[in-house]
């Protein structure tokens, strides 16, 4: 029953990526990768990692997703209005190199994953999932004890990223 | 139970690889940003997969970081788009080539 459901998510998210790569339109591109992070989300939480889960939500879903829609609206090139339709289209380029690239790259990927039997180690290292609580307190205890100089240092990140971005979009010179 | 790593493993090479596809072959700038947060996503589906039992979450807390990483690349980005859209009038890559020779 689990494997079903997981295998149903993959398939989610897989073929809405492929979508992401196929459609033209950016909007229906924007559209189509909500469904991949709904989807990596949902993967995230059968691994066992729901609050990471509840975050690729709330950030990519309500953050990067709605601030590349921005994007996109605010780089209008007026579109192309035939038709009656106002469609924000890209273009492509280089299609046979891209899919060469990526097709070789894909291959030495599952080539690597064939050879290397990562599921030994995986099994020599921390066996069959023992504990099916929730990950929030561990994830709290661990912030504050062990990655307290990571977390400020991409606090004070975040800070700077911002204070730049929005230096960099204001309009006086 | 023993080969669910191979799913998420798969899974993760797949959208890698639309990720790369997608940096090559678009000629929007938001796309191909689409494509780079693709392969972040990707790189944090590998780090949760091989960090499933672990019981500090190694793999989970540098997820967390790598989604931190990539909302600062998305906001800098998108800001240097508006920007270069107010400059160019345009946002296809291959018409912002003045630097070329």
């Amino acid at each position: 029953m689990l494997n079903i459901i997981l295998i149903a998510f993959c398939i989610l998210t897989v073929g809405s990526a492929l979508w992401v790569l196929w459609t033209k339109n950016v909007l229906h591109a924007a559209f189509a990768l909500l469904l991949t992070f709904l989807g990596v989300a949902a993967l995230y939480v059968m691994a066992g990692a729901d609050f990471l889960g509840i975050t690729q939500i709330l950030v990519y879903v309500g953050g990067i997703l709605v601030l590349l829609i921005f994007g996109i609206m605010l780089t209008n090139q007026a579109g192309n209005k035939e038709g009656g339709k106002n469609m924000i289209l890209t273009e492509n380029l280089n299609r046979f190199w891209g899919i060469l690239i990526a097709g070789g790259f894909f291959g030495l990927l599952f080539y690597t994953f064939t050879q290397a039997g990562f599921q030994e180690v995986e099994q020599q290292h921390f066996g069959e999932i023992s504990n099916h609580s929730s990950t929030i307190q561990i994830t709290g205890i661990q912030l504050m004890t062990d990655y307290v100089l990571p977390f400020e240092i991409v606090g004070v990140l975040l800070m700077i990223a911002l204070v730049g971005a929005s230096f960099l979009a204001s309009k006086n010179e | 139970m023993n080969n669910l790593l191979s799913y998420y493993l798969l899974v993760g090479a797949f959208l890698f690889s639309i990720g790369i596809a997608m940096v090559i072959v678009k000629r929007n700038v938001i796309m191909v940003l689409m494509g780079i947060e693709l392969m972040m996503n990707a790189v944090n589906i590998n780090l949760v997969a091989f960090g499933r039992n672990d019981p500090n979450i190694q793999g989970q807390m540098f997820a967390l970081f790598v989604i931190v990483v990539a909302v600062c690349e998305a906001v800098i980005a998108l800001a240097l788009v508006l920007k270069v859209f107010e400059h160019f009038k345009t946002i296809n890559l291959d018409k912002i080539n003045e630097l070329k020779g």
